[in-house]
């Protein structure tokens, strides 16, 4: 119940207000009803943000989730620096706003009594980008259920690779999909669970090379940015377009699944896996 | 065609320039600069270098789903007494020629193309050479239908066990995922006015910047140029260019490529297997910079 509190405590002290609008539907949505469905809409079933923290918390069974790597930090190691500032005060506002110290945690635990690793990507951290000490901590996830057999499942929020950190975070795709690879290579089963945006790097990398690729409703899932997109091809896209029903259509998604079921879906699925 | 391009600048600039600068030494000119260098009209392509670089070279087509894409190309092929597959992006010199190749931006299916021909290396016991040359993955409707990031991210992860050496040069643009997507080697070497970046100048600088005439500044900021990355321990090793740039002299910036993949292979061919394979994880390992709390 720690994060249950601690999240509407929060809020209440950074707005007087009860209410949240729906991104989705727009109708005002009574703050303690929507947090106790799960951050998602009650009216048009829209899936917002959700900590990974408290996605931990849905996932594993109680008192059964034991995080592994949470020390890794990022760093600015190129000095990087834009109109709005340094990427090293980024860095700081962030692990404050959030209270993680990087873009995803990562740990083990037990799904309906069945072990497994995990890590669960946070986009309130600089957008989920994928950043060094991001990539690090979902290798050695990785590495750790490779070590010990166990299934591994990567839940992505991310808007890609983290441009402050140039090229070391586009070889952050390569350095996780090696993890992934390794995997592959011992028949260790690797679940992906795409969520509300997993574009750009992220999803050109591990979001992609799930063992199943899962997603919840109407998540952004894409490569190339829709605008971009638009400015190539010189015309609107369709509403559905890298949505999760887009992709499940066209073959790259297993299953559609809301959060309230995403615990007893995985939970299916690894009893299916003869260790 | 391209080597007729080649050697009307050869012969336009026989005599390495003036501010030609020492090997190994850092570039005079500015990160946008290189940028700009690395996109020049007449540096030469994939295209040249088949032409001065390899021999009998042997084009593979298709990826045997949907199509052969023009903006990868691949096959067998000697270079310097070795056999290889031969791999890259497809830029052309021209209009014409860049419409037919789409800028070098290739589809799912380039990428598609690419790794059926590395698993055939494999299957030859082949080394493999890629050769990066792109603006990024082709960022169309066709594509994300397709499944331009599943591509991608299938390569990336099939590479990390191609049971054969693999050497990158990036020779121009390293565009992205897109560069990445046919990059993950055993050495990774950048001639000295290629650029690698996670994002062009260009989009850097419309998000970060708001506005895309701070693409200068960005690129500065991305540290994109070979000494950056060098630096970073993201490559290997640098190939100095001649003059002002491998468009001043292709003879001299084939013969330094040739001889750095040769004298590569060399030494790649001599590591056994399941060594090779464990290095390239711990080199993808190692990648990044982060700390850990105390």
């Amino acid at each position: 119940m720690g994060w249950y509190s601690k999240e509407i405590g929060e809020k209440k002290q950074q707005k007087a207000t009860l209410w949240i609008q729906c991104k989705g539907c727009k109708s005002h949505i009574w703050e303690q009803e929507w947090v106790k469905n799960l951050n998602v809409c009650p009216n048009c079933n829209y899936h917002g943000g959700i900590t990974a923290t408290h996605r931990a918390n849905l996932l594993f069974d109680k008192n059964s989730f034991y995080e592994l790597f949470a020390d890794v930090s990022p760093v600015d190691s190129l000095g990087f620096k834009d109109l709005k500032g340094s990427y090293e005060d980024k860095i700081t506002a962030n692990k404050n706003k959030t209270g993680i110290n990087e873009a995803v945690i990562t740990g083990k635990g037990q799904i309906e009594g069945i072990p497994a690793v995990a890590a669960i990507m946070d986009f309130r951290f600089l957008g989920g980008s994928l950043g060094s000490g991001t990539g690090e901590k979902i290798l050695q996830a990785a590495n750790f259920a490779y070590d010990h057999n166990l299934p591994y499942i990567v839940f992505s929020a991310s808007g890609g690779a983290r441009m402050q950190e140039g090229v070391l975070s586009l070889m952050q795709m390569a350095k996780t999909c090696a993890g992934v690879a390794r995997l592959n290579k011992k028949n260790i089963p690797f679940i992906s669970v795409l969520t509300n945006p997993t574009t750009g790097g992220v999803t050109a990398s591990y979001a992609m090379m799930g063992d199943l690729n899962i997603s919840e409703p109407g998540a952004v899932i894409g490569f190339a940015g829709r605008r971009v997109i638009e400015q190539t091809i010189g015309e609107k896209l369709p509403d559905d377009f890298q949505t999760a029903e887009y992709l499940l259509e066209h073959g790259f998604i297993d299953a559609i699944v809301n959060r309230k079921d995403i615990k007893s879906y995985l939970g299916n699925v690894l009893s299916y896996y003869n260790r | 065609m391209a080597i007729t391009t080649g050697l009307k600048v050869l012969e336009k600039e026989q005599s390495p320039s003036k501010t030609a600068k020492r090997p190994g030494q850092p570039s005079k000119l500015s990160p946008w600069d290189i940028v700009k260098v690395s996109r020049h009209s007449e540096r030469p392509v994939f295209e040249d270098y088949i032409e001065l670089i390899s021999t009998g070279f042997m084009e593979l087509h298709g990826d045997r789903y949907y199509a052969d894409d023009r903006a990868i190309r691949g096959g067998f092929a000697h270079i310097d007494g070795h056999k290889v597959m031969l791999i890259g992006h497809n830029k052309g010199k021209n209009t014409n020629q860049n419409v037919e190749r789409n800028f070098g931006m290739a589809k799912p299916e380039g990428y598609r193309k690419a790794l059926r021909l590395m698993k055939l290396a494999q299957r030859f016991n082949l080394p493999v050479v890629t050769m990066i040359d792109t603006p990024g993955a082709f960022p169309g409707m066709e594509a994300e239908e397709r499944g331009q990031a599943e591509s991608i991210a299938k390569n990336i992860t099939e590479m990390a066990g191609i049971e054969v050496p693999i050497i990158s040069v990036v020779i121009g643009e390293g565009g992205s995922g897109g560069a990445l997507g046919i990059g993950v080697g055993d050495r990774i070497v950048m001639l000295s006015n290629a650029i690698y970046s996670v994002i062009s100048p260009e989009g850097c600088a419309s998000i970060l910047w708001r506005d895309a005439k701070y693409a200068p500044d960005a690129a500065r900021a991305l540290n994109l140029t070979a000494h950056a990355l060098l630096k970073h321990d993201v490559i290997d090793a640098i190939i100095d260019e001649p003059g002002e740039g491998a468009h001043t002299n292709y003879k001299v910036i084939a013969e330094k490529v040739k001889k750095y993949i040769s004298g590569q292979l060399k030494v790649l061919s001599n590591i056994p297997v399941e060594i090779l394979l464990q290095e390239r994880f711990e080199k993808y390992s190692a990648m990044g910079k982060f700390e850990r709390l105390v």
